[in-house]
């Protein structure tokens, strides 16, 4: 994962601004601000989390104000707005996938891979979170992976073991 | 066997690519409404299958549809509501991910009826997998002459973009989530007016559910008419049902309205019964923000007649002794679990998701899920008891957007019905920290007595 310090600029490669460019294509004309949402994910996809001199960038690239990107980047739950491990685990928490054990498998990871929830491990490659209910209810426990949001469903110790070592031999 | 309208195809191998959509009879109803129908008798057939909103509301769908506002030279938008975030409800990511061109076909056909010449699925971030899924299918119906100019050769020209949320279950409240597709927190708006008037972009806009959308396509195929036919009552037509927590098989069913909720549950047509041959304690029928009914009165109305799966069974009763259809997101809950530890949980998940605009439900969903935590770990006092009655009154039909009455209705029903747990957790602190009450009274048959009509 790259790491970027706040005060660190940011530069969007041509790639990243040609996907920007397709995303604003969506809307009327003028109206342009509603690719912040799609363009706040491009822009985690390849940073791995939004820092502020990022969201400046994006700002200027919309013409809006910084403002208007970090009230939208702290009001929805999937922008990290702090470094995470290269991969988040992300365990829903909710009714449904706690009846069928969504606890004991967020008290495993927590236990395996040794930082509480929203912590980095020293290696940088992980960090884990409950979050609320991903709509999958049916095969609980789940978690999800992104910048793809791979899906891992019917969760349990054994399936988190191999998950977590799958990971670290990547 | 029942009939199968959205989900018949569902194990065809490559039913999510266009030619096998297609060899299985797809894109049958958009040949029908852009070559024989005008938009009008679309939306005159969607009225006649008495098709209501799968989202939640159950709103009819053709009556939403013809109080769309058409003034000359302003775009009209539809949006499809795939924000699917309720607690219990995975249909939608189902249908996406199976037969994404489900929803495609419905949204030409609905676009069409609306004419709207742009339109957009707004589907919850976390789901990534199925916006590429989408976006794939869209690029094949393009490349087909099915959307873009000129569709079919009809003269109707349409876009269609998928948008991602950023994970806020308030986007699923309409005008919530079309402030979020103009690229603003997700913070619902005051109605009137109602999108129909004023919506996307200040112009007129109808925001379907995918279910609702994905139904258009056998109405136009089959008729209004002959769609009305299936189901029972006012509650026309299939509904898809995710059945979540402790059942033997999980997962979605398609159903036709009308359905016993006790063939639901325990035919190995469906759900199978509970898991490891335990009793059902309790059940939400349609979606965390429903009543929680104990075991006895979802199996039964009061009078001691079978409970359906429709829309107006499972209210019957009111608040008193029903709850409501909902998203159709069915959690069963066996003997073994606890109501105060899964009312706190509910309550965590509405604190955590209110967009905070108002202070009923800003202020009263936290305090809610504090003074729950406090039960469920054995600090409780026998007033929090009422003070959670009171501060769910407060809360609820004071909001905005119905965020606040889906965080009240759980709470107040768990009071209502299973009291008696609550009341064990705060008198013996210590017991209920290390085993649960059980199931209690609550599958026995119902006692007359504890009918009130109170709502």
């Amino acid at each position: 994962m790259l790491k970027v310090e706040q005060q660190q600029p940011v530069e969007f490669s041509p790639a990243l601004i040609t996907k920007f460019d397709e995303i604003a294509s969506r809307y009327p004309e003028g109206k342009q601000k509603s690719a912040l949402l799609p363009v706040l994910h491009e822009v985690q996809a390849e940073l791995g989390w939004l820092s502020a001199a990022a969201m400046d960038k994006v700002a200027e690239y919309l013409k809006i104000e910084p403002i208007e990107v970090y009230e939208v980047a702290s009001f929805y739950s999937m922008y990290f707005l702090k470094p995470q491990g290269k991969y988040t685990l992300e365990v829903c928490r909710t009714g449904p996938c706690c009846l069928v054990g969504a606890e004991k498998v967020m008290d495993h990871i927590e236990k395996t891979l040794g930082v509480k929830e929203n912590e980095v491990t020293a290696d940088g490659l992980f960090s884990w979170r409950g979050v609320e209910c991903l709509a999958a209810c049916g095969f609980g426990p789940v978690l999800q992976i992104g910048p793809e949001y791979t899906f891992y469903e019917n969760l349990d110790e054994q399936k988190v073991d191999t998950l977590i070592a799958d990971l670290r031999k990547k | 066997m029942a009939r199968k309208l959205l989900l018949e195809h569902i194990n065809v191998p490559g039913i999510n690519t266009l030619d096998v959509y297609r060899q299985k009879g797809g894109y049958r109803a958009v040949e029908k409404a852009l070559k024989t129908l005008t938009p009008d008798e679309v939306v005159e057939e969607v009225k006649k299958s008495g098709l209501r909103g799968r989202g939640g509301a159950g709103f009819p769908t053709g009556m939403k549809w013809s109080f769309l506002a058409k003034p000359e030279g302003v775009a009209r938008y539809l949006v499809c509501n795939a924000d699917e975030s309720e607690p219990g409800t995975f249909k939608d990511r189902y249908l996406m991910t199976y037969i994404p061109h489900a929803l495609i076909e419905g949204m030409i056909v609905s676009s069409y009826a609306l004419g709207a010449k742009t339109s957009y699925i707004y589907v919850r971030g976390e789901m990534m997998p199925q916006i590429r899924i989408l976006e794939k299918a869209i690029a094949e119906a393009k490349a087909a002459g099915l959307l873009g100019k000129n569709i079919l050769g009809s003269g109707y020209d349409l876009e269609l973009y998928v948008q991602p949320g950023g994970g806020a279950y308030i986007c699923g409240e309409e005008t919530a989530l079309l402030e979020s597709l103009e690229g603003k927190r997700g913070n619902p708006r005051i109605k009137p007016p109602f999108p129909a008037i004023a919506g996307l972009y200040g112009c007129p806009t109808v925001v379907n559910n995918v279910e609702s959308i994905a139904a258009v396509v056998p109405i136009i195929n089959e008729s209004g008419d002959e769609y009305a036919k299936i189901g029972i009552g006012r509650s026309t037509g299939t509904k898809l049902i995710s059945a979540s927590g402790n059942l033997v098989r999980p997962g979605v069913y398609e159903i036709e309205l009308g359905l016993p909720v006790e063939e639901f549950i325990y035919s190995d047509e469906y759900c199978g019964g509970i898991a490891n041959g335990k009793r059902l304690k309790a059940t939400v029928a349609g979606g965390s923000s429903v009543p929680v009914l104990p075991a006895n009165l979802t199996l039964k109305l009061a009078n001691g007649e079978p409970r359906l799966m429709s829309y107006e069974s499972l209210s019957e009763g009111g608040f008193a002794t029903g709850t409501m259809m909902g998203s159709g997101g069915f959690i069963a809950f066996d003997e073994d679990q606890c109501i105060v530890r899964n009312t706190w949980n509910f309550s965590r998940f509405y604190h955590h998701e209110s967009c905070g605009q108002c202070s009923p439900c800003r202020e009263g969903t936290g305090w809610m899920e504090k003074v729950l935590h406090r039960i469920e770990y054995g600090h409780g006092k026998m007033s929090d008891i009422d003070l959670l009655v009171d501060v769910s009154r407060k809360i609820e039909g004071n909001t905005i957007c119905p965020l606040g009455d889906a965080a009240a209705w759980p709470v107040a029903s768990a009071i209502r019905h299973f009291r008696d747990e609550f009341e064990w957790h705060v008198r013996e602190p210590l017991k209920s920290q290390e085993t649960n009450y059980g199931i209690a009274k609550y599958a026995e048959p119902i006692a007359k007595a504890e009918v009130t009509t109170e709502n």
